[in-house]
């Protein structure tokens, strides 16, 4: 069996605050193989972004600190290259578009000058190689008259066009990696369904990896084939996503589904997880998830569960799978 | 006497851009119509959703039923009285029956007032309560009510997370007895195991108070979870209306049809999301006279392009605005 092209293992990032430390993320494993699509749900807080953005060593140290663990890709630690080798990483390789392209992309330069200034700095490509090659970005991506947007500002353009200059962006230097987070969730549900299918089409046309970041069990359930849950920093389970959607084991996956309204039929009630998101600056002890859990017991309060293997390439991390 | 508490009869709000003298001179002034000659009616008890994409134009609806904003043309009955007639003061009055819970409840409690101050200026205004006592009585009352911990009454809002926070909102709608809840996509900035509470609790105190809602929201399967009745917008239009269940079993308008596909549902058995449509949501700025949704439309013909479709009824109170169904 190949190698995964991306390897998270043990990974524990902690940010050091006035307020006192938050473990953002603890003792989080996970792989990717090679043209695998890999989708990290959550809720807001959970750890996902902060997770995402230590794979391009974007973590602000201070106030953050990788405490242990290691992130591999294509067989090297990440956390082992400097900075000019990281630079070369970064968009090279790997490339992410994140959620708001609003706030992503430059508001006082052209589309056309910042996608350029990628392609110039990674490739060494002359301004007008590099202007051509834009113009076919943003053509890939679906972008109408792209010579004649070129030199248009971010406002000029629609929401779901923005977005999908983000995408020609993170495209522009052919990476093997491509990391979303949340990429549609600032998008109306038709807009949404266009950029799904649109990113979906570019990681089979390019024969990427992809690690897709979102809260939506929705856009998971149709975008990836491996989706792993993340809980109050924890990875909580791990799995095919069919397996996880028709046979999830932790409560925390359970109580998920459950949560959702569903579009073919109605219900009086909807089924919700109890009580509140833990406070990440002072966690409960044993398993985070244990005072909204309705099975929990004793052990759940003391001690912290480690992943089992539930059925082969499901993993969930709870006591009561013992 | 209908059951109708609520009617909307030919509702429309312009905005008017670059209305300013020079520009009308130059002939550059242009129209937003972000509610377009819409009616509709929402009945005692019930729940209607108004389900649509941003900028159709939902939330103005809201606004113009509360008076936030005023309409450019058409009536609005409530209770069988024309609230558009309302003097300031009357209408202040009636805000009592009229309440709204916004999206953003981080946006929408005062940072500087404790949760007491909250939720004790209503009753202070509309004289509910003229003592202190009476008002902490009745704050504590009704924090039982949303769910919250009796000792939270003298925090402030940035103590509670987003979920208690609309937890608050929904106090505070409340605290004047109103009949009418306009909820203003109350549930959006929540979490989903979080919305799922917050959305039991919206069903819970309808039926303890014999609520009616006016639910405003983008999502789809909370519209599906909480409405009797819905009414799908697009572009200040609204073109179909009629029960849940007629709408989410067997949509007419090629919108709501697009719009359901649309949706990803989280079951990887279900079909894949895909878009019927083509292009991008139509502009309200000056838009074609015929139907909004011509251009993108696979059924679209001449006439589409020139009239625009009025509602019509197909029978048990489904109607659809459309030349081709």
């Amino acid at each position: 069996m190949a190698e995964p092209v991306l390897s998270v293992d043990d990974l524990t990032i902690r940010f050091h605050l006035k307020r006192g430390e938050l473990t953002a993320v603890d003792g989080v494993s996970f792989s990717i193989d090679k043209g695998e699509t890999f989708g990290l749900v959550g809720e807001s807080g959970s750890g996902k972004t902060v997770t995402a953005r230590s794979i391009m060593r974007l973590i602000p140290t201070p106030p953050g600190e990788i405490v242990k663990g290691q992130v591999r890709f294509e067989g090297e630690n990440i956390f082992d290259k400097n900075d000019t080798e990281m630079r070369a990483m970064r968009g090279n390789q790997v490339a992410m578009v994140f959620q708001e392209p609003m706030s992503a992309l430059n508001p006082v330069f052209t589309v056309g000058s910042q996608i350029s200034d990628a392609l110039r700095t990674n490739m060494g490509l002359s301004k007008p190689e590099a202007r051509e090659r834009v113009v076919e970005l943003l053509q890939l991506v679906g972008i109408p008259s792209p010579a004649s947007r070129l030199d248009s500002y971010v406002h000029e353009f629609s929401g779901g066009m923005r977005q999908r200059v983000m995408l020609a962006m993170a495209l522009s230097c052919d990476p093997t990696f491509l990391i979303a987070d949340e990429p549609t969730t600032a998008l109306d549900v038709t807009i949404q369904a266009v950029i799904l299918e649109l990113i979906r089409s570019m990681i089979e046309r390019f024969d990427m990896s992809l690690l897709f970041i979102t809260h939506n069990l929705g856009v998971v359930a149709h975008a990836c084939d491996t989706i792993g849950v993340m809980y109050a920093s924890h990875l909580v389970e791990l799995g095919k996503k069919d397996e996880i959607f028709a046979n999830p084991q932790h409560p925390y996956t359970v109580g998920l589904l459950n949560s959702i309204p569903r579009l073919d039929k109605q219900t009086k009630f909807l089924t919700p997880i109890k009580g509140l998101v833990c406070n990440m600056l002072d966690p409960p002890p044993g398993c985070k998830f244990n005072p909204r859990c309705e099975h929990a017991h004793d052990r759940c309060r003391v001690e912290a569960p480690v992943f089992k293997e539930v059925a082969p390439g499901h993993y969930a991390a709870c006591h009561l799978l013992d | 006497m209908t059951d109708h508490l609520l009617e909307v009869k030919n509702l429309t709000k312009y905005f008017y851009l670059n209305s300013d003298m020079v520009s009308r001179m130059a002939g550059k002034q242009r129209t937003l119509k972000a509610v377009d000659d819409i009616s509709f009616f929402v009945k005692r008890g019930e729940t209607l959703g108004l389900v649509g994409e941003s900028g159709c134009g939902k939330s103005t609806t809201g606004r113009l039923i509360t008076r936030l904003i005023e309409p450019t043309d058409g009536e609005i009955v409530y209770d069988n009285e024309d609230l558009l007639s309302f003097s300031h003061k009357r209408m202040q009055e009636n805000r009592k029956s009229i309440q709204l819970v916004f999206q953003d409840p981080y946006a929408s409690l005062n940072p500087r007032k404790t949760i007491m101050q909250i939720l004790g200026r209503p009753l202070e205004v509309h004289g509910l309560a003229d003592n202190w006592t009476d008002r902490r009585t009745r704050v504590l009352e009704l924090l039982q009510l949303v769910g919250l911990g009796l000792e939270h009454v003298d925090r402030y809002p940035h103590e509670f997370s987003g979920g208690q926070r609309q937890r608050i909102a929904i106090a505070r709608a409340l605290a004047v007895d109103p009949e009418l809840v306009i909820g203003d996509e109350p549930v959006s900035a929540l979490d989903v195991s979080i919305q799922a509470q917050i959305l039991n609790l919206f069903r819970e105190l309808q039926e303890q108070f014999n609520l009616t809602y006016l639910f405003i929201a983008h999502d789809l399967s909370v519209i599906r979870h909480i409405s009797d009745r819905v009414a799908v917008m697009y572009v200040g239009k609204i073109v179909e209306t009629g029960t849940v269940d007629r709408i989410f079993a067997d949509p007419q308008h090629p919108y709501t049809k697009a719009l359901l596909a649309a949706v990803p549902e989280a079951d990887p058995k279900k079909p894949p999301p895909k878009l019927i449509l083509e292009g991008e949501v139509a502009t309200p700025i000056d838009p074609p006279p015929g139907c909004r949704l011509c251009g993108r439309c696979p059924l679209a013909t001449e006439i589409c392009e020139t009239v625009s479709p009025n509602l019509v009824d197909g029978g048990d109170g489904h109607y659809v605005a459309c030349h081709h169904v």
